[in-house]
């Protein structure tokens, strides 16, 4: 499912930065310290559409998913769902757009309340709106809804610890699409799973967009995962997008020396293949997240960098249709 | 790579180790057994619960109560570490010969205490160094494992390194001895991937420089594919293939190995549809008599029920499955 150039993004992030407050500093504590989680970051979602955001831990790519789902807030830039703006939404507005936006998480044992049965969790989201006034009418839609992402009739009364994590994610699937979203950010919703387990849930939620025609914002670090199921993917690195592409161009012709150093970083499981790749690696780290540098953010790593790169922060521009890159030198 | 008729560094032989909960006597390994020779990289691959870690633990004598080492022999050397006489061996050797880098360079670091005191702490245990000599190879060992500044990072605590920088500075106490073997369990897992690039490297380096042996544990195929000479692979507490990494990947036997590296995306490839292996590893509480995979197996028969054994199909190479050993 391509999404086309005409249709209107159900999603659309503008200029989006999340900053948190990390304490002060300073004589008598003058200087706010602040975390530069993310900053101007902007992209469109389109309906039906899977967006991959692939960085590295402390990259910002969780804080771009909550932001959008209004559970932290923004600090500067515009965030609209189906045309209308959210970035500053109230708790009644959220409690209505949880509707149509959901989160699944990445840990399926710290996201199920150990204390209700499945029947509960799943019911809940459903009580909430108001579509049952008990849980015991919403047994049949549930069972329906744990049918339908895999799970045996008999969970309906069990508790979460009766089951694997595979079996306890595909719970927390359930439980976001029971209001039938259209919206849903998967916050890493396979990295805690194994091997044999992954692909089960990666499969689900590709057949629940095809069944439903929801768009995902899919998080992840696992940039294998990310290729089989996005239709377009955002690199992020120290709270920026520097490349945002189809995958077919992301992984074949990356244009971001971070893009390129990331993709070759991943060993591919096929020895001769895995021992002729290319592997680039740059040493050094991401940048301090309080005082990120001027310019480019990647400029401490970046074998291309000079002077341009260290005073003036490249902008997001078009290389080819729909691949954007931020960089003064590629 | 292996060099056949030398006697292997480490031979692990029908390792049962037990855990006693209350729910029950979980069986971590069920008879697992493997060698590892000079010079060579030893991959062990299984998902959560295999037993790969346990394994690897009872080696290092790092089972502890409510586990415990229920059968098998551990031969280092060809000597016992579990006997009596072994006991004191394993003292010895243990940290000095056969080291080990854990997992999560966070947790395995003391966080009271300088890089420096937790380098030279090994030094002036295990070779009896002074003050000044162990603070002068402490150094030469950072700048080993490519730590730039190493005077400055020696007086540094570990939370003011980052993971990468930790991970290398346990990799520096791991080789303070000169060990001939040298066990990495999930020794990038807690890393991002460009960091874990850099790591893989420099083990790949210092293995091939410092001629150790090396047991490397992951649940990646990749990083396998990448570092391994040798590969066994691991499924509810059994080693159930074992075979060169060539071999392995280019022709897996079993049906759980196939099925793994079916289930593993790849980057280079694009594929419509994930593969999955159906089902859920066995309860290792009450595991299954016979094969431990053939719930999930698309060809498991009666048959399947009955007790299995890793049997040799060919140089270098075993596998735990009488329906393909028999072929």
């Amino acid at each position: 499912m391509t999404p086309s150039a005409r249709e209107a993004p159900l999603v659309r992030v503008e200029n989006l930065s999340v900053y948190f407050n990390a304490g002060r500093a300073g004589f008598w504590g003058q200087k706010q310290l602040r975390v530069h989680a993310v900053e101007g970051l902007g992209f469109d979602i389109f309906p039906g559409e899977t967006l991959g955001l692939v960085g590295e831990s402390g990259s910002g790519k969780s804080t771009t998913g909550r932001a959008i789902l209004g559970r932290v807030p923004v600090s500067e830039g515009r965030i609209f769902f189906r045309g209308e703006e959210i970035s500053h939404a109230d708790r009644e507005k959220n409690r209505q757009l949880s509707k149509h936006m959901q989160l699944v998480f990445q840990d399926p044992y710290a996201s199920l309340n150990p204390r209700m049965k499945i029947v509960d969790i799943v019911a809940e989201p459903l009580l909430v709106h108001g579509r049952v006034k008990r849980p015991k009418e919403a047994v049949e839609t549930v069972s329906r809804l744990l049918e339908r992402v895999g799970l045996p009739p008999d969970a309906l009364d069990r508790y979460p610890h009766a089951f694997s994590g595979g079996q306890r994610q595909r719970v927390g699937i359930a439980r976001a699409i029971a209001l039938k979203p259209e919206f849903i950010v998967a916050d890493e919703p396979v990295s805690a799973l194994d091997v044999s387990i992954r692909a089960q849930v990666v499969n689900l939620l590709q057949d629940l967009q095809a069944e439903f025609g929801i768009a995902y914002l899919f998080i992840a670090h696992d940039l294998a995962v990310v290729r089989h199921i996005s239709h377009r993917i955002a690199i992020m690195y120290a709270g920026k997008i520097v490349e945002l592409a189809p995958r077919a161009l992301i992984y074949d012709r990356p244009v971001h020396p971070y893009t390129q150093a990331l993709l070759s970083a991943v060993p591919v499981p096929d020895p001769p293949v895995q021992r002729a790749r290319k592997r680039i690696i740059y040493a050094g780290e991401p940048p301090n997240p309080l005082e990120p540098p001027p310019g480019c953010r990647f400029q401490s790593r970046c074998p291309f960098v000079d002077r341009h790169c260290v005073q003036n922060a490249p902008p997001l521009t078009e290389r080819e249709a729909g691949q954007w890159a931020a960089c003064w030198n590629c | 790579m292996t060099a056949a008729p030398e006697a292997p560094l480490l031979e692990v032989e029908d390792l049962r180790v037990y855990f006693y909960t209350r729910a029950g006597v979980v069986q971590g390994a069920r008879g697992v057994s493997f060698s590892v020779h000079q010079g060579e990289t030893l991959g062990i691959v299984g998902e959560s619960g295999s037993g790969k870690s346990v394994s690897v633990q009872a080696v290092m004598g790092l089972i502890h109560a409510p586990g415990c080492i229920e059968g098998g022999d551990i031969r280092y050397k060809g000597r016992s570490l579990l006997d009596t006489a072994g006991r004191k061996t394993q003292r010895i050797v243990r940290g000095k010969e056969i080291s080990m880098i854990f997992q999560d360079p966070m947790t395995s670091l003391n966080p009271v205490f300088t890089v420096g005191t937790q380098i030279t702490e090994v030094l002036r245990h295990h070779l009896n160094m002074d003050w000044t000599e162990a603070h002068r190879r402490a150094k030469e060992l950072l700048e080993l494992v490519d730590i730039n500044a190493p005077e400055k990072r020696l007086k540094q605590y570990p939370h003011e390194l980052s993971g990468g920088m930790r991970q290398r500075v346990m990799i520096a106490i791991s080789l303070a001895c000169e060990p001939q073997l040298l066990i990495a369990d999930e020794p990038t897992t807690a890393l991002d991937v460009t960091v874990q690039a850099q790591i893989l490297e420099l083990l790949t380096d210092l293995q091939q420089r410092l001629n150790v042996s090396v047991i490397l544990i992951t649940h990646d195929l990749g990083i396998v594919a990448q570092l391994c000479h040798r590969v066994a692979v691991m499924y509810a507490g059994r080693i159930i293939e074992v075979g060169t990494a060539d071999e392995i990947f280019a022709n897996p036997i079993h049906p759980y190995t196939r099925g793994l590296l079916n289930a593993t995306p790849r980057l280079d490839v694009v594929t419509e549809r994930m593969v999955s292996i159906e089902g859920v590893p066995p309860n290792l509480i009450s595991p299954p008599r016979g094969c431990a995979f053939s719930p999930r197996c698309a060809k498991a028969d009666n048959a399947c029920d009955k007790a299995q054994s890793l049997t040799d199909i060919g140089e270098n190479r075993q596998v735990c499955c009488w329906r393909e050993a028999s072929k």
